[in-house]
């Protein structure tokens, strides 16, 4: 696009879709921001007219605000970290020659097909049922009491059933990175005197620190918003109930759209500081 | 002290046998270049005596201690690869320290080595920047200083030159034979191209499928080569092989003669042909010259301010001393 009329061609061609796309993420968030300054309460009355930052003030304010944005936290810090951790381990372990690679990948990839709402009920109910569960299986087995996930466990479930979900990302992602390692710089490493582990961490671990910060970014953006895992297994009771599961509750349990929609302008703010802090600690990585 | 001795080496890849059994004896000290045509098996057998593939039978003896089941880091060899394989993230001071921080050399140490290595180098001024900002001459030198500062037994370089370009190519021969030179130590060096060969070598060894066709200095290889494969590959341009009546007259199936090694001449002479194509280089000119009676034509090298054109009718005297010849199965007749 080198001339000055192809340049305005390509401006004109562009704009329907600029346009529309605008549209499409500008029409929701002033439409939430126009409902936060609202008493719209849709079963009592409907929108009784403007309420100042009431709506903000009561929803910082309710004891549960807290709690629900360091659940949220957790969640997201404890999926990523198992993702990476298991991730990286996965896509060494694919990268490696080896009998029926290719259905092995298939089979690795395959939780990422399966529906949230699906995935969460088969873990509620084929593995952490304390009766007939996988799971209560396995500890009665060695003579142990089955745990009650759900309600003993209830994070630790949720960030199993949710990494169990994203793991395949994770390692797709990071197994490309690890098929593009040049294997003459391993070989290097390997004259130089660097044992595995050392290989690992001086070589293979910063070439694929892209990658990793991709899957970081990536599935933060996701995992802020994870719904209908909590929903379908504990219902955001025992302690799970993240800042989206809290707007759900205050939007439609308690029929408040004004208080639910500051909630969502706070799970703007919440996102946006998140995403900077990422940033910051890995952004590094991206622009050499 | 750098001797390495191959015994019986054979390497297979599942079915295929890639280096037939092979035997080989490198000297400390010696700069030996493997050569021979793409994919005779150089590359192979060079991570065979660094340790990067297992042999499938037979002995790699360095300093005459077996090293057939050493790991590579144990070796004490240093190799150079073709893609040079720095690491991309760390700086050339870093790339240059790597080994010795893996052998745990104490850092002021490592400071006078790398420091060392970069002025032998002229990487001084680069030691802060990363590989991705230098240029291929230079990233060359880095993965010689990486290699360098490990004061290995012997140097292994796998083409290290195929990326560059002509005259950096010039250049970096010069260096590495300096190299050579000032550290005395033993270097395996790996090349498809005979000028690398002929240039920088003790001693070479001709490799085709894997066999050593033949193994002698640069000028044992040009005067008397063992077969008519080291004869057509050693020398540029290449020797002219000649079969039918001439080879015949001198008892042999195959005849060979240099360009360099049949003059021109003005009267009526033995061999009698047309001129074809030319390629003046200012110091020498080299004409292909269709012999009568022969469909391929033959090169001749004539002095530089020469002037022949194309369709010219020349006489050629062949240095009847410099003729080699070959028996029907390609071997030298002495
Ligand atoms: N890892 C491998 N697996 C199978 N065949 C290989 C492998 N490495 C090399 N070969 C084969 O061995 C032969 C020699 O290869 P190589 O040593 O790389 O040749 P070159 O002389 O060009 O360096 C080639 O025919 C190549 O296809
Ligand atoms: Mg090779």
């Amino acid at each position: 696009m080198a001339t000055q009329q192809s340049r305005s061609a390509a401006r004109m061609m562009l704009a329907p879709a600029v346009v529309l796309l605008l549209a499409w993420m500008l029409v929701p968030l002033i439409m939430t921001l126009w409902f936060s300054f609202r008493k719209f309460l849709p079963l009592r009355g409907g929108d009784l007219g403007f309420a100042g930052f009431d709506n903000y003030t009561r929803f910082i304010s309710s004891s549960a605000f807290w709690p629900s944005v360091q659940t949220t936290l957790i969640i997201v810090g404890g999926v990523l970290l198992i993702t990476i951790v298991l991730g990286v381990i996965l896509a060494l372990l694919l990268d490696q020659p080896m009998w029926g690679q290719g259905v092995v990948r298939i089979l690795v990839i395959a939780p990422f097909f399966v529906m949230p709402t699906v995935s969460a009920l088969v873990w509620k109910n084929m593995f952490m049922d304390p009766v007939n569960g996988l799971f209560a299986h396995l500890w009665k087995f060695f003579g142990a009491e089955p745990i009650q996930w759900l309600s003993q466990e209830s994070l630790t479930s949720i960030v199993m059933i949710v990494s169990w979900q994203w793991l395949p990302f994770a390692t797709l992602i990071l197994l490309t990175a690890v098929q593009s390692l040049d294997s003459e710089q391993l070989e290097a490493a390997e004259m130089d005197g660097a044992p595995y582990l050392k290989r690992f961490w001086y070589i293979v671990l910063p070439h694929l620190s892209r990658a990793i910060t991709i899957v970081l970014l990536i599935q933060t953006i996701f995992l802020l918003s994870i719904f209908a895992e909590i929903f379908v297994t504990t219902g955001g009771a025992f302690g799970t109930k993240t800042l989206t599961y809290l707007i759900f509750q205050r939007v439609l349990e308690s029929q408040n759209v004004g208080l639910g929609s500051a909630g969502g302008v706070y799970a703007i703010i919440l996102a946006n500081i998140v995403a900077i802090f990422l940033m910051r600690i890995v952004g590094k990585n991206l622009d050499t | 002290m750098g001797r390495i001795t191959l015994k019986q080496v054979t390497k297979s890849f599942g079915d295929v046998e890639v280096i037939p059994p092979l035997d080989l004896e490198i000297n400390d000290g010696e700069f030996v270049v493997f050569v021979g045509p793409s994919g005779c098996g150089k590359s192979t057998l060079l991570r065979l005596i660094a340790g990067l593939e297992d042999t499938s039978g037979g002995t790699i003896e360095i300093d005459g201690k077996d090293a057939t089941g050493l790991p590579p880091a144990k070796r004490s060899l240093a190799m150079v690869f073709q893609s040079y394989a720095l690491y991309p993230h760390m700086t050339v001071r870093k790339n240059i320290a790597f080994p010795m921080r893996m052998a745990g050399v104490d850092k002021a140490e490592q400071k006078r080595r790398i420091e060392n290595a970069a002025s032998v180098l002229n990487l001084t001024d680069y030691l802060d920047r990363r590989p991705g900002q230098l240029s291929g001459g230079q990233r060359q030198r880095v993965a010689i200083g990486r290699a360098i500062v490990r004061e290995p037994a012997a140097f292994l370089f796998d083409e290290p030159l195929s990326n560059l370009d002509a005259a950096l190519r010039v250049g970096m021969r010069m260096e590495i034979s300096e190299l050579h030179t000032r550290l005395k130590t033993t270097m395996v060096y790996v090349t498809h191209d005979q000028v690398e060969a002929m240039t920088m070598a003790d001693k070479i060894v001709v490799l085709r499928a894997g066999h050593i066709e033949q193994v002698g200095s640069p000028l044992d290889l040009y005067r008397e080569p063992r077969n008519l494969f080291v004869a057509g590959f050693i020398g540029s341009p290449k020797m002219n092989l000649l079969q039918g009546s001439e080879a015949e007259k001198r008892g042999a199936v195959t005849m060979g003669i240099r360009p360099e090694h049949i003059t021109v001449s003005a009267t009526e002479a033995a061999w009698r042909g047309t001129v074809g194509v030319s390629e003046h280089l200012g110091s020498d000119t080299f004409f292909l010259v269709n012999l009568e009676g022969y469909p391929d034509p033959i090169t001749v090298r004539a002095d530089g301010e020469v002037s022949l054109h194309p369709g010219d009718t020349i006489h050629l005297i062949p240095d009847e001393s410099r003729i080699h010849r070959f028996d029907a199965q390609g071997l030298r007749i002495p």
